[in-house]
């Protein structure tokens, strides 16, 4: 909110500086988020002398003066009758722009020329004074700048009030607050108003149906308005905060909204239908124009303002149009309302009206200072518009409005909650500075007992009796708060907690995290981190089965952008999708992963199911020194031996990978699941070439998937030594000739079915195809080793159990043995 | 005879001297020590001698044939060293080129900064907790006493999922989950993703939150300075200044706002700290009775703190980073700086 601090000192006295204010502002809770220093609502107004002043040959009103600033002299037609010659006046020059918003223009009034203007108090909104021409002090400089010259510069601070403060949207709000800090004294508007003969019960009446959503409306009627501009004071005051002159009917509204922080809303009265006001909820459908001129279509129990027919207002929030204040209007009805805050929140977000007043009708306004504010743009109406007011003001209110009251607050439970030793008499005078009532009461129950059970009205030390618009303040905590921040939070000492636990162990599964990033990273695998949102187009992309649980999106219901309008269910997009970002930029070669939840969504009103996961994208050269391996590109097989390393280093060993995968985005022939005991761990498999080509990305990618909960479930730091072998082993090495598309796999697990307790060891170390080896078959070169934990086998030991193995499985497949050492 | 030994040692010594190669020393070994060598031959002859000369001419020889011997041995090891010193040098290599093998990957910056601050609160004794990203709007709000149509919502857009579940928009629903199964003490410490709708250079729609929780019997407001006064100077150095100033979180009261002096420029007034000199670091303040009750604790038997943290934001002025978008392009460029 913008403060301006010219303003305020229409409130209270300031003595600190505008950068101390702030300083002090903020520690206690206001923040000031800037100090900015403004001009006044004109510029372009210099210091000038009258030279001379001649009467005007076709005006017996009007005079020609000539002034100057010094260095040029203008020739002016000026209407004042307080002018003379040596006077020192302000000159708008032709190109200045005075409060309003209007600007100085070269003119000719009745055939004489007019290089400027001269100003009176009110037309530069420095003083009501609007008789005459404003004589300035002898002793200014002609031809400076005036608001320099008066030191007229204001200065305005902007200040993040939090939602608890509705007290402070106001200019005296703050000026309370700076009385709380200061200790100085609030100088509250004065309020005397005169009123007519005709009583407003005469012609008019308030009927609330909803006193739920509105238990207070209270209005006034004021004849003979003249709708007219403001003058200049005023609007220096409401462009000072950021609004908008209109006319003096409406600037009262908001002048009045933004001094005391209610509300306001002017009516014309005779559009008003039966000339009465009727406060009711809206039907479904209902249309109705606000001061904006746009069109609403109203939802069932929009709480309205109506007259005897029709809705003239959305309750709260803004009028309409079929009864705005327009130039010809004469009589006002003037409304001052207390609205269910909840209510006006609820219409504001439905309709996308968020305006000042609703603003400050959410928030909660002080309920008993309705009328004050009423009086108050009365006043003012009759005042500036030559209004009468009506005799009294109707006041409905249909159902009190609960304001707490006696708050008992234990001096004890002060310093226990903040860790202080503040004295009863500090925290008295800290609550009566902010203008609440603090009584000393009995205590019946003895301190001890009164601990057990929340406190009842007797049992505090005082008992607290917050102003009406702190509407934020109910509780002893709530009384607390208001002790520590004005106490100075900075005054609060710093402790540690006196039971303060030692070093917390880690859980498993962040030792399991923290364990794979290191593990990758030593593998050259940067972490990276994708938004776990993502197109649902992804799940075209990567072709998921339509009944694949993959499809099971969480869809975000207000998403910034389709792009991110659902929870991914997998790593793989995000990772191709990071890719295709990097390699746009010319990285190609990328080691990157990554671990996150994935969100599989569930039975509408249920959560969806959170997995986390933990992905891999492999792409590019195989290595970072590409002058030592030129050429090298990263495959499959560079991918898989991270995962089995991985799985190694975690101490995870019961691991298979299997060929008979069914995911649409790998590649068929070079793709497999991941299984950890037993169990489906996750996938691994070069990205389908469709899938690539859709995703505008060229190179080829390898990535692979896995479960983390899985992995945590068979991740164990036990680990278990097995004697170093002290006997030697014998190798034995075959060549098998296989069918091509047979997997090495099926002749290592004939081996190990087997059951041979010599055979410690399978290894292949050759895959070959091409000469000698026959069309459409592979060899593969398999080392076999024998060994026995307590002798040296003996030749004849070992060829034995060699040939049992190797009949088996030549007489399970179709291999041909191809020579070497058997 | 003698004096005829002595020469041909003289004659061959000096020959040993002007060979320059392996070849030309072995010639020389063969001419005096082979089987018809200078030497043999001249031994042959030592029959003819009279017997008192002979032992004596044998010695000598004999001598004189050990240190010819010794000599053409050294001669030949010192050939041999000079030529395996310079095969070395023929095997010099480049070592100013790169070094084989993988490069080290790096975690994610936020990944970083996140583990360091949790691992401060782990050595005091906070557990690491977790909740959903995608929660129901009770644990999200309501149980943090922010009611529907509550201004308070206000302070936190939202991705909403159905009309009671959202995206969370903070870690503060951990807390409550927390509470729902635990009885005091409560140490927990729960970082994690949260989410709201918004998307600028200091805004991403996704981010990260660290959320703390003490909750014992006799937690005071000066606890909650005293605990976070050290973690802040942990993380950004122990001579930071920082200040407490109040706030509002409707779910605790008193609230403070955590503010450290500008790490740009100490306090003068900068572009980062908005001529303010301070930067907002973190939200807390003492758990609201009303929480209390929610969860089923006596706000008159136990008391807390709770605070939150923006791991970006700790980031960005720890590394000097103004963009908070950098951290989710994953741009290899950028993440190899950490």
């Amino acid at each position: 909110m913008q403060v301006s601090l010219r303003w305020l000192r229409d409130y209270i006295d300031i003595e600190l500086s505008p950068e101390e204010l702030a300083d002090r502002l903020t520690m206690a809770g206001l923040e000031v988020d800037s100090i900015d220093e403004v001009s006044p609502g004109f510029s372009g107004v210099v210091v000038a002398q009258i030279l001379s002043i001649k009467p005007h040959p076709n005006s017996e009103k009007l005079s020609l003066c000539k002034v100057t600033t010094g260095e040029e002299t203008f020739p002016v037609v000026c209407g004042a009758k307080n002018i003379h010659v040596d006077d020192i006046v302000p000159l708008a020059k032709v190109g200045a722009t005075i409060p309003g918003g209007y600007i100085i223009k070269s003119s000719r009034l009745r055939g004489e020329p007019s290089e400027g203007m001269l100003c009176s108090e009110e037309e530069l909104g420095i003083g009501e004074d609007a008789t005459g021409i404003m004589m300035l002090p002898k002793d200014l400089t002609l031809g400076a700048d005036l608001a320099s010259a008066l030191n007229l510069k204001d200065i305005s601070l902007d200040i993040g009030i939090t939602p608890n403060r509705s007290d402070c949207l106001s200019i005296i709000g703050v000026a309370r607050e700076i009385a709380a800090i200061t200790g100085e004294k609030v100088r509250y508007p004065r309020i005397d108003l005169s009123e007519g003969e005709d009583d407003i019960n005469d012609l008019t009446s308030v009927e609330i149906l909803d006193p739920d959503l509105c238990p207070r409306y209270t209005a006034r009627v004021i004849k003979n308005v003249k709708v007219k501009p403001s003058p200049g004071w005023m609007r220096m005051r409401l462009e000072s905060v950021g609004l908008r002159a209109i006319n003096n009917i409406v600037d009262i509204t908001n002048f009045v909204m933004m001094e005391l922080g209610q509300p306001l809303h002017a009516f014309d009265f005779r559009y008003l239908e039966e000339g009465r006001i009727v406060v009711r909820g809206s039907s479904e459908g209902e249309e109705f124009i606000s001061l904006d001129e746009k069109t609403r279509v109203l939802s069932a129990d929009t709480l309205m303002i109506c007259d005897g027919v029709k809705p003239v207002a959305v309750a709260g929030i803004m009028g309409g149009l079929n009864s705005e204040v327009v130039d010809d209007t004469e009589t006002v009805l003037l409304e001052s309302a207390y609205f269910n805050p909840s209510t006006i929140r609820g219409s504001s977000k439905r309709l996308g009206m968020s305006t000042d007043a609703a603003f400050r009708f959410e928030r909660g306004v002080d309920p008993e200072g309705v009328t004050r504010a009423l009086n108050r743009a009365a006043q003012l109406i009759a005042e500036l518009s030559d209004g009468s007011i009506c005799k009294n003001l109707i006041d409905q209110y249909p159902k009190k409005i609960k304001m707490a009251k006696n708050i008992p607050l234990r001096v004890h439970r002060v310093n226990e909650i903040l860790g202080t030793e503040i004295d009863a008499g500090e925290m008295k005078n800290i609550l009566e500075g902010l203008e609440m009532k603090v009584k000393k009461t009995v205590r019946l129950g003895s301190p001890k007992s009164s601990r057990l059970s929340l406190p009842k009205a007797d049992e505090g030390d005082y008992a607290v009796t917050p102003p009406g618009f702190r509407v934020d303040i109910s509780r002893e905590i709530d009384l607390i708060e208001e002790i520590s921040r004005l106490y100075g939070y900075d005054n609060v000492p710093i402790s540690l907690p006196s039971a303060l636990a030692g070093s917390e162990v880690k859980d498993r599964k962040q030792i399991l995290t923290d364990n794979i990033r290191v593990i990758l990273n030593g593998y050259g695998y940067s972490e990276v981190i994708n938004y776990s949102f993502t197109t649902p187009e992804s799940a075209n992309i990567l072709r998921f089965k339509g009944d694949d649980k993959s499809r099971k999106f969480v869809r975000i219901k207000n998403p910034l952008v389709e792009d991110i309008s659902v929870m991914r269910t997998g790593l793989v997009y995000g990772l191709l999708d990071t890719m295709r970002k990097n390699v746009n930029v010319g990285n190609f070669d990328l080691k990157i992963f990554e671990t996150g939840k994935v969100f599989i969504g569930k039975e509408k009103g249920e959560l969806p199911v959170e997995e986390e996961r933990i992905g891999a994208l492999l792409t590019g050269s195989r290595y970072d020194d590409l002058w030592h391996f030129k050429g090298l590109f990263s495959d499959f097989y560079d991918l898989k031996g991270c995962v089995e390393n991985l799985f190694d280093a975690l101490g995870i060993h019961d691991i298979q990978f299997k060929s008979d995968i069914d995911l649409d985005f790998l590649h068929p022939g070079r793709s497999c699941r991941i299984l950890a005991g037993k169990r489906d761990a996750g996938f691994l498999g070069e990205i389908h070439p469709k899938v690539l080509e859709k995703m505008d990305i060229t190179p080829r990618a390898v990535v692979f998937e896995l479960d983390l909960l899985m992995l945590l479930g068979l991740f164990s730091k036990k680990m278990l030594y097995r004697e170093i072998p002290r006997v030697p082993s014998v190798s034995r090495d075959v060549a098998f000739v296989i069918d091509k598309t047979m997997e090495s796999k099926e002749i290592l697990m004939l081996a190990l079915k087997k059951g041979e307790e010599l055979l410690e060891n399978i290894e292949i170390f050759d895959v070959y195809y091409g000469t000698g080896v026959p069309e459409g078959r592979k060899s593969l070169a398999v080392r076999f080793t024998y060994r026995s934990p307590d002798r040296t086998l003996t030749d004849k030991e070992v060829s034995e159990v060699h040939e049992r193995i190797i009949k088996k499985i030549v007489d399970s497949t179709d291999a041909k043995i191809r020579g070497m050492d058997i | 005879m003698n004096k005829g030994l002595e020469e041909l040692q003289k004659k061959a010594s000096a020959e040993l001297d002007s060979a320059g190669s392996r070849e030309e020393i072995l010639a020389i070994k063969t001419k005096y020590l082979g089987r018809k060598g200078l030497l043999t031959q001249f031994l042959r002859k030592l029959k003819d001698v009279s017997a008192e000369e002979r032992p004596l001419l044998g010695k000598l020889s004999n001598v004189i044939k050990e240190d010819l011997s010794t000599q053409i041995e050294n001669l030949l090891r010192d050939i041999d060293v000079v030529r395996k010193d310079e095969a070395l040098q023929e095997e010099k290599i480049d070592v100013t080129l790169p070094g084989r093998g993988v490069k080290y990957g790096r975690i994610h910056p936020i990944t970083r900064i996140s583990n360091e601050i949790c691992e401060i609160f782990s050595n005091l004794g906070f557990a690491v907790a977790e909740g959903p990203e995608v929660e129901f709007d009770y644990y999200n709000f309501e149980a943090l006493n922010i009611p529907k149509d509550h201004p308070a919502r206000d302070m936190q857009d939202t991705f909403y999922v159905e009309e009671d579940i959202v995206l969370r928009t903070h870690t503060s629903p951990v807390q409550i989950r927390v509470m729902e199964k635990q009885q005091p003490p409560v140490r927990i410490i729960s970082p994690g993703k949260v989410y709201r709708p918004d998307s600028d250079i200091s805004h991403t729609p996704m981010f990260h939150q660290i959320e703390g929780l003490l909750v014992d019997k006799g937690i005071t407001f000066g606890d909650l300075k005293g605990i976070l006064t050290f973690f802040l100077q942990e993380v950004f150095g122990k001579e930071t200044v920082l200040r407490f100033r109040p706030s509002f979180f409707p779910f605790t009261e008193p609230s403070a706002e955590v503010d450290i002096q500008c790490v740009m420029c100490n306090g003068a007034g900068c572009r980062v700290c908005g001529q303010s000199g301070w930067l907002e670091i973190l939200g807390s303040g003492m758990v609201d009775p009303e929480v209390f009750k929610i969860v089923g604790y006596d706000p008159e038997k136990v008391s807390g703190f709770a605070f939150g943290l923006g791991v970006e934001r700790i980031a960005m002025l720890k590394y000097g980073i103004s963009d908070i978008r950098l951290f989710y392009e994953n741009d290899q460029r950028f993440l190899k700086q950490f």
